[in-house]
């Protein structure tokens, strides 16, 4: 008998709830949406990165933070919010001519085991750099988005989570134009490809590396921008990187589109996890379920739902 | 001149296979292990032993075990937090429920146990390679700890939800809990280490340790010259998660001596990476060099201004710390990718020749 309701609780409830109540989940859905844009927006850093360095870059997190950190600071010193949006783009800059400068060009031909190590440890360099300069205490960053609630249908909605969405998406359509249809899109996937080959058609690695660098500079402070305009620019910013990583292995490392379905996917699947599944074994499964959620999918499609395929000769 | 063999001079099978095939390191690893065991505990003080030894021996541990899997068998794994606590939770579970077990004897079941998580954990492996399969085994670690956090059973219904050491003895001295000794724990780390240490290094010289190193330098090579790679993948996982687990048993119990899932988080599991990393992949002595690197380096940082007479405010030094921490990881793998054991390796190959090196 206990086993009979058990099911149900499992099973069935969960599902009689979802259409007894289809405002209530509707919301639940839009809020899981719109933070799985959120999630979107830090996978994309990566997805640059790894297509056209082939690194797998940790410290997209802490570039995140230390982009929303360098807006917050600068607009703290008196800086119009148009001034010191440029700024923290040419820092960001700065920062990816140093990481070509100092780490990449001398990690060329090494193991992807060893680039993803370097990146951890510069997780902890600009962690520490970010925090030295700016100071460690949670900030408010304002750069005035508007942020009212108004009903559709019964369905409540946040300006704010719109502006994010719509962010979110022309920074997508933006992307995928430069990488498909530009010269430097094109050499970018030419890296990605071959390192050696690239070089030896005349593409300049290192241009490619700083470019690239940059762009997910920018990438980083989008992203901080909306999440530090959410919950604060603090140092848990640079934890989201780890909210990515599912995102990453869903969508594929190597696609664009991915990191934006599997965003998705992995937004609404959690929030509809932790609220109709969560309280049966204590709730909090939102720190995990991503995961589990990734790795069931792995097993059928172990590159992802739109990694390039991967094909192995001996 | 001192530090060769001078030429073949062989005669035996058992010359030919013995691990330290020259007279000088066998006299080293010797004097070194007779160091450790009886000069140590004598000299060093509260200090020394709590904040530098017994952690590095632990860490050494963690390392040597996710060196099996990462160096060895090429899966690379970012769980071993998980797995760690996975012992720490068991051998605490196991020593209340039973508090005549002798504390060894639940250090060893609680490794088996964390071999059974690894196991369950390492399935997904024959699928997924490389990031992909790092990324999955993020999900054991957050699970795991979640698992810990939530079931109170395994705390055993406290109210704080931590884990502590309950006093147990072994030949009659106490070994653990907070009336224990720092020298103690020591030497009984000390001997948990070099016995696994020496499970390992003969572990990777024999047939299992072959048939993981051809699975990670090609999986489908290896297939086809006969190893079955679904069963050397979970071994190298279930073995690597014994090792993690009675590492992470020791942690709380010969250590810390409390602990919450905390202590056992995601930074953990990248700080043994680093020292697998740092100190060489696929090498046993890399796995203490490394475990030797990051768990010296903060302490070194942290007293450094003192020496010199530099004060400077806390929070700042903290970030310095910090930047400090990550340039010399990133040095250190541009200037040696392959870890201080190649180094220590490239150092032995002139020596073997100095002073005449032709």
């Amino acid at each position: 008998m206990e086993f009979i309701s058990f099911l149900n609780l499992v099973f069935v409830a969960p599902f009689v709830d979802m259409v007894s109540f289809p405002i209530f989940f509707a919301e639940v859905v839009i809020a899981g949406v719109l933070t799985g844009i959120m999630y979107s927006l830090v996978a994309l850093g990566f997805v640059l990165i790894f297509k056209a360095s082939g690194v797998f870059n940790f410290a997209q997190g802490a570039m995140v933070l230390f982009a929303a950190l360098t807006l917050v600071g600068l607009m703290e010193l008196g800086v119009p919010v148009l001034a010191a949006l440029l700024g923290a783009v040419a820092v960001m800059t700065v920062l990816a001519f140093a990481v070509e400068r100092f780490m990449l060009r001398h990690l060329i031909n090494q193991d992807d085991i060893i680039l993803f190590m370097a990146t951890i440890g510069l997780t902890f360099l600009i962690q520490g750099f970010g925090e030295m300069v700016w100071g460690s205490n949670v900030k408010a960053l304002d750069i005035g988005i508007p942020s009212e609630s108004f009903e559709v249908g019964g369905i409540l909605l946040n300006e704010f989570d719109l502006f994010a969405a719509g962010s979110g998406a022309v920074l997508v359509a933006v992307l995928a134009v430069f990488f498909h249809y530009t010269r430097i899109g094109r050499a970018l996937r030419a890296v990605a490809d071959d390192h050696q080959a690239a070089m030896a058609v005349g593409i300049p690695l290192k241009t490619i590396w700083v470019t690239v660098w940059s762009v997910a500079g920018f990438v980083g402070l989008v992203a901080g921008i909306m999440w530090g305009a959410k919950s604060g620019v603090q140092f848990s910013l640079s934890l989201i990187a780890l909210k990515a990583l599912p995102v990453l292995i869903l969508g594929g490392f190597t696609s664009v589109p991915g990191a934006i379905v599997g965003g998705l996917i992995i937004g609404v699947g959690e929030k509809i996890a932790e609220i109709y599944w969560g309280p049966l074994v204590g709730g909090a499964i939102e720190n995990w379920f991503a995961y589990m959620l990734a790795l069931v999918f792995l097993l059928f499609r172990p590159q992802g739902l739109f990694g390039e395929r991967i094909i192995e000769r001996v | 001149m001192l530090y060769r063999e001078t030429g073949q001079f062989k005669i035996s099978y058992a010359a030919d296979q013995s691990v330290f095939p020259i007279a000088q390191d066998r006299w080293f690893i010797a004097a070194a292990l007779a160091f450790a065991f009886l000069v140590v505990p004598w000299i060093a003080n509260e200090y020394m032993l709590q904040a530098v030894l017994i952690p590095l021996l632990i860490f050494s541990m963690a390392a040597i075990g996710l060196n099996l899997l990462v160096g060895y068998a090429g899966q690379l794994s970012l769980g071993t937090g998980g797995f760690m606590a996975v012992g720490a939770y068991m051998t605490y579970k196991l020593t209340t429920a039973f508090p005549d077990l002798n504390i060894i004897v639940a250090f060893l079941l609680a490794g088996l146990v964390a071999a059974g998580v690894g196991l369950v954990f390492g399935i997904p492996s024959l699928r997924i390679k490389g990031f992909y399969l790092a990324v999955a085994t993020l999900a054991s670690q957050f699970f795991l700890l979640w698992l810990f956090n939530k079931v109170a059973w395994f705390y055993n219904y406290n109210s704080s939800g931590t884990i502590t050491a309950p006093p147990r003895e072994m030949f009659g001295v106490v070994v653990t809990g907070p009336t224990a000794t720092a020298e103690v724990r020591y030497t009984v780390a000390l001997s948990i280490v070099v016995v696994f240490a020496i499970i390992a290094k003969n572990l990777v010289r024999g047939r299992i340790g072959r048939s993981w190193m051809a699975v990670r330098d090609m999986d489908i090579a290896a297939e086809i010259i006969g190893i079955r790679p679904f069963q050397t993948k979970l071994m190298a996982f279930a073995i690597s998660s014994f090792y993690c687990g009675v590492a992470g048993a020791m942690l709380v119990f010969l250590w810390l001596g409390s602990a919450e899932t905390e202590a056992f988080s995601i930074n953990e599991s990248f700080n043994v990476l680093f020292m697998v990393i740092i100190g060489g992949l696929g090498s046993i002595l890399g796995s203490f060099l490394g475990a030797a690197f990051i768990v010296g380096l903060p302490i070194f940082l942290t007293n450094a201004p003192q020496w010199f007479g530099a004060a400077m405010p806390i929070d700042l030094q903290k970030h310095i710390e910090i930047m400090l921490f990550g340039s010399m990881i990133i040095f250190f793998l541009i200037v040696e990718p392959h870890g201080l054991a190649r180094l220590w390796q490239i150092t032995k190959q002139k020596l073997r020749l100095w002073p005449f090196p032709y």
